[in-house]
């Protein structure tokens, strides 16, 4: 049993998930129960444990995404951009703003808005990977233009939409759970299976240890990269579907806005090492849950949102500094130091 | 000759490209929209932009040392929101303005200094500092205060009439709060080419190893560089109060990025070491004009994004593009200067 | 005070890196006024770290460092500097895009008495500074317009021009031409005249006999010895340096040479011809036979590596064409060469070699995975079978294959990139300085490996610094000086004279 624990705790999901239910726990004491409750309406699942897996999806899929960028070291701070792009380009073709001839297919203007941010992605991966620019630089690009693309698709204004089909993606339930967490499920799932089924992950780890030489090795960087920030764009336009499909509509001023924040604090939270290296996807995962949860307790405290964004500068700081050898060496030295006192004395 | 000649290093073109594209869209503004040319639409650009002039050259410091610094937009959000709520408790001005000065300063150097001593990524910290920053505005206050002093009324209303002619074009105004933007300008330029804090700044985006072994402070250089980023963010935040007088907690989102973009379009390299001030304003500049040609031409503000994103894009990938040759080059050596 | 002309006096000096690393063990030094002293020790002996504590870098954990009878506790090089101690390292330590003038005045501009920085004094003094140095270039320019050798006589050139007592060479002369060498020597025998301490660390013991007064050697953190260099024969200093009995492992590897002699001469491999490669190499022509150790023969800089980065695809072919096994390839990446059957340990290995934070056996098995591709992941089991496998084989020193790297010594982390390319089973290993940093027992073992993997019919590309080493290993052995190939010698013509004659510049 004793060496059950030790093995799963090892893993490096396992604290995250822990801290998650922690506050779970805590929410439902305070709460006084009511917090765990389910309610079933219509076959469907209903309660605040619930709103936090279908809130939490976005920043679950960016993180996911996220966390392969961080590994190799870099960042992609356009995500938010990107999830407005793909929100305005999907309402705008189902509203038949743009594309008219689709009659608002939602299907075509989903494909055609994850292919956006596919190209978004496949963009910032060609400036990281072929002309070299720093990730954060190559980034903000996107980052500066993407809501000014979104804001051209959508001629500046906050587009609204009637569409029932659309609004599943966000609001839909199958077998009485929220459609979100599906798309969460399928996506991680591939990228899990991806990363544990081939040797994608080593090579990811190998190169955000040492690009150099892991080239040496073999193993081609820039594809690396490019598939990697492609990835990362697909899966920020999806949220930006699901974002979208929430508000019922495209706001391309606010879609996404500053959640790229979110997703790195959902990986740091969840042991990745922001300066590139090992990983764990499920563990960026219980991160963005942790992070989800954070925010409706908050909220659920009555305390405005505004403290929430300082909440959360703060505990990435703190995680960083946890990661930060010089920190580490300062609390040993420190702890060292002390001893010696003590034994001088 | 000489020394003509090696003021046009390869690091210089990109400024290059900037004046003579700032000349050409002036030129082309003034051809194609009537009342365009005229000293008043030049001096505008500073009117408009002092505030983020004095952002920009503040994270300039930051990036010659090789890193960054997002978390100006907050700042002055913040600076801008708590001076106005200051100001209605009844504070006297001058010492809300030190106030908010020191409070810059010291979110630089703490910011600063968790990049320094800890070897956190700038990004990351100053991130967490922006959101700090604009987590606190809110906290100050949700809604805009506006602001009422006489002192900052003085600042956001005189100007100085600036006649070159008789003829209309050729007269305009300064605010005088543009007066603080050129000081900055001036000091700056001083304290990086006449100082060896200044020196130190641009050998620490050379090669911080380097720098550490030469026996430079590393430490309080790259700290300074983050307290003057800060520092000129408060300031910004102050001439941007007196521009708007009000202080809104919403205000200037996203303002960090023009603030880098007026850099980068300006010449300074974002792997640091190289950098000028005057090309940050420049950058600010063109920023300027093409909000001024936009508007003349009546189209979405959103173009003016889209359009310092592409200008921003072709200076980054010019930069790298002549950093990549710069590294074949070395290849090759000048070992024949031996003699 | 026994001696008067004494200037820097380090006693029982001790550091501790963490609880389980002793990199000095109550160590000593002592520098005279007008002294070149030679530091030498293999690696590991503790020379890099006595000198980061003289240079403030790192804080001493105990003992006692005088300079002028007065004790000096740096805290900093700034530190260091300001008691009179300036350190040249082997990587230039300067910023490329600063001014050459500036980059020997900064941090200790002239300034006006408003503290405004006087650029025309910086740019004279500069050019009048690196006169002495008969260096005639144009100090305004940026730095990264001089080549590396140029930039280390710059490095050395502000190093003496800081008020120093003691100037502390490190390894300063890898990157230098023979000629530029002989500069740097005139250069310390003048400063010796007038009075200078100097620590010199070397690599090459020619220099040490050529320019040192004395020399202290240490080994493993401990101090061995110091001695007048006039007084100790070259073969003595050598087994101070080892500490043990350098004939025995010198003999095996002899008769691993003997014993190459008659496999070599197998069918070619691999073909350079008229091979260029944009900025570096020019009309290389190269082949390499089967069960044979080709060594590649030259000064840094000289083309050694450029070939090796060429024949895996690091760089591309400009002009001519690259055979292998008589038929036309074209690598594009380093992927390319390796399913071709070809490997190489590139020189650098910190920062080409190993992932540090990854361990030995996902080390071992990196190369092997990208040659089978993606998506044929090895398993678990046969990971922890071939890491097994070649720990055993090569001697790997490790607990066992989970461990770090990174926590490997240098030797060791050297056989697993070894085990690596080993690991995809090559035709062709290329190896780039393997013994670099390595201690001699090691490198001895290193090189045995080499020979027998000749003879069992690998063809091998060797390249080493060390011409000794080079003689041990190498049959044939091609010459390369300024990215051009410049002589060849084959079995008896190889000696160390002929290599030497043709690198200096004697066509053969």
């Amino acid at each position: 049993m004793k060496e059950k624990f030790n093995k799963l705790s090892q893993k490096k999901a396992f604290w995250p998930v822990v801290i998650f239910l922690v506050i779970l726990l805590f929410n439902g004491v305070v709460s006084g129960g009511d917090f765990f409750k389910l309610s079933i309406v219509d076959g469907h699942l209903y309660g605040r444990v619930i709103d936090i897996f279908r809130n939490g999806s976005k920043l679950m899929i960016l993180a996911a995404g996220m966390t392969m960028v961080l590994a190799t070291g870099g960042t992609d701070i356009s995500v938010g951009s990107v999830m407005a792009i793909s929100g305005a380009i999907a309402c705008s073709i189902v509203n038949g703003n743009i594309l008219p001839g689709l009659n608002g297919n939602v299907v075509v203007a989903i494909i055609l808005a994850i292919l956006a941010g596919i190209t978004c992605g496949f963009w910032n991966g060609i400036l990281v990977a072929k002309i070299k620019i720093q990730p954060i630089v190559a980034t903000m690009i996107l980052l500066v233009a993407g809501r000014g693309i979104a804001q051209l698709v959508t001629q500046g204004k906050i587009i609204t939409i009637t569409s029932d089909a659309y609004y599943f993606i966000n609001g839909g339930y199958i077998l009485g759970l929220p459609f979100p967490l599906f798309i969460v499920i399928f996506l991680a799932g591939v990228l899990i299976l991806f990363v544990g089924r081939t040797s994608f992950g080593l090579f990811l780890e190998s190169v955000g240890c040492n690009p150099k030489a892991s080239k040496f090795a073999g193993i081609q960087v820039d594809k690396m990269l490019l598939v990697i920030y492609t990835i990362s764009g697909g899966f920020a336009a999806v949220a930006g579907l699901i974002e979208s499909a929430g508000i019922k509509g495209a706001d391309c001023n606010n879609a996404g806005l500053n959640i790229e924040l979110d997703a790195i604090l959902a990986v740091a939270i969840g042991g990745t090492n922001l300066m590139g290296g090992r990983f764990s996807i499920p563990a960026s995962l219980a991160g963005a849950l942790i992070v989800q949860s954070i925010t409706t307790t908050v909220l659920a405290q009555g305390v405005p949102a505004a403290y929430i964004r300082v909440l959360k500068a703060v505990l990435i700081i703190v995680i960083c500094l946890s990661q930060s050898k010089e920190f580490k060496e300062m609390l040993t030295s420190h702890k060292a130091a002390k001893k010696r006192k003590a034994v001088g004395e | 000759m000489e020394k003509t000649k090696k003021k046009f290093q390869i690091n210089n073109i990109s400024l290059l490209i900037t004046v003579v594209l700032f000349v050409l869209m002036f030129a082309f503004g003034s051809v194609k929209y009537d009342n365009f040319f005229s000293i008043s639409t030049f001096l505008n650009l500073f009117n408009d932009n002092a505030y983020l002039m004095i952002a920009g050259i503040g994270v300039t410091f930051v990036l010659i040392t090789g890193g960054i610094d997002i978390s100006i937009s907050s700042t002055v959000a913040f600076t801008g929101v708590f001076s106005a709520y200051l100001l209605q408790k009844g504070v006297p001005s001058f010492a809300v303005i030190l106030i908010v000065l020191v409070i810059g300063i010291i979110v630089g150097v703490a910011q600063g200094a968790l990049i320094h001593y800890f070897n956190m990524q700038p990004f990351i910290v100053t991130l967490a500092g922006q959101f700090l920053m604009r987590g606190l505005c809110v906290v100050v206050s949700e809604a805009s205060i506006p602001i009422t002093d006489p002192f900052f009324k003085s600042m956001a209303l005189n100007k100085v009439a600036i006649k070159l002619g008789s003829a209309k074009a050729a007269s305009g105004k300064l605010y005088y709060y543009v007066f603080i933007l050129l000081a900055v300008l001036l000091i700056s330029l001083y304290v990086l080419k006449y100082t060896k804090f200044g020196r130190n700044v641009y050998a620490l985006g050379g090669n911080e190893t380097s720098a550490k072994l030469m026996g430079l402070n590393v430490a309080r250089t790259k700290i300074c560089a983050y307290a003057i980023s800060s520092f000129c963010a408060a300031l910004g935040g102050v001439v941007f109060s007196f521009y708007t007088l009000a202080g809104y907690g919403l205000q200037n989102m996203g303002m960090e990025l023009d603030a880098l973009s007026s850099a980068v379009i300006g010449g300074t390299l974002l792997t640091g070491g190289v950098g000028t001030v005057v090309g940050t304003v420049i950058g600010a500049m063109i920023q300027g004009i093409i909000q001024t040609i936009v508007t003349y031409q009546n189209l979405n503000t959103w173009w003016t994004k889209v359009t310092i994103a592409a200008l921003l894009c072709f200076f980054i990938v010019v930069q790298r593009i002549i950093a990549i040759r710069a590294e074949k080059m070395k290849g090759k050596g000048e070992s024949d200067s031996y003699k | 005070m026994a001696n008067d002309n004494q200037l820097l006096k380090a006693r029982n000096i001790s550091k501790s890196f963490g609880k389980a690393v002793i990199a000095l063990d109550n160590v000593q030094f002592d520098l005279n006024r007008g002294e070149i002293h030679a530091l030498l020790g293999e690696n590991g002996a503790g020379k890099s770290t006595l000198i980061k504590v003289l240079t403030g870098v790192e804080e001493r954990d105990s003992g006692t460092v005088f300079l002028n009878g007065k004790e000096i506790r740096p805290k900093s090089t700034q530190d260091a500097q300001n008691e009179g101690i300036a350190t040249v390292y082997q990587e230039v330590n300067l910023c490329p895009n600063l001014s050459v003038a500036e980059n020997i005045y900064i941090g200790r501009e002239p300034r006006n008495k408003f503290g405004k920085i006087d650029w025309k004094k910086i740019n004279a003094d500069a050019e009048e500074l690196l006169k002495r140095f008969d260096l005639h270039i144009n100090v305004t320019k940026n730095l990264d317009n001089y080549s590396v050798a140029v930039q280390q006589m710059i490095a050395i050139a502000r190093a003496c021009d800081i008020d120093a007592k003691v100037l502390i060479l490190d390894e300063p002369t890898s990157s230098l031409s023979t000629v530029e060498v002989e500069k740097l020597f005139g250069i310390m025998r003048r400063l010796r005249k007038e009075g200078m301490g100097i620590l010199f660390v070397t690599h090459f013991l020619d220099q040490v006999y050529e320019v040192t007064d004395r020399i202290t050697v240490y080994r493993n953190g401990g101090y061995v010895g110091t001695y007048q260099t006039a007084e100790l024969p070259r073969v003595e200093l050598v087994a101070k340096m080892i500490g043990k009995d350098y004939a025995s492992l010198n003999e095996s590897v002899v008769a691993g040479q003997l014993g190459e002699e008659k496999a070599a001469g197998g069918e070619e491999l691999i073909e350079l011809c008229g091979v260029s490669s944009p900025g570096t190499i020019q009309d290389f022509n190269v082949k390499v036979r089967k069960g044979e150790v080709l060594g590649l023969s030259g000064l840094l800089g000289s083309g050694r590596s450029e070939t090796a980065r060429v024949l895996f695809g690091v760089d591309s072919v400009g002009k001519g064409e690259m055979k292998l096994k008589k038929e036309k390839v074209h690598f594009k990446s380093p992927l390319d060469a390796i399913r071709s059957g070809i490997a190489f340990c590139p020189e650098n290995r910190k920062t080409e070699g190993i992932i540090g934070d990854l361990t030995i056996r996902e080390n071992i098995v990196l190369a092997l995975q990208s040659k089978r591709g993606m998506f044929q992941k090895i398993s678990k089991k046969e990971a922890e079978r071939l890491a097994d496998e070649y720990i055993e084989k090569l001697e790997i020193k490790t607990p066992d294959a989970g461990q770090l790297i990174k926590n490997l010594s240098g030797g060791n982390q050297q056989k697993v990139i070894l085990a690596r390319w080993l690991a995809t089973d090559p035709e062709f290993l290329m190896l780039d300085e393997p013994t670099r940093g390595i201690d001699i027992g090691t490198k001895a073992e290193l090189q045995k490996i080499v020979i027998d993997l000749a003879k069992q019919g690998m063809a091998v590309l060797f390249i080493s610094s060390e011409i000794d080493e080079m003689l041990r290993c190498c049959k044939r052995m091609i010459v390369l000086r300024d990215m051009r190939q410049v002589g060849e010698l084959k079995g008896k013509e190889i000696s160390e004279e002929a290599i030497m004659n043709i690198m200096a510049g004697g066509e053969k």
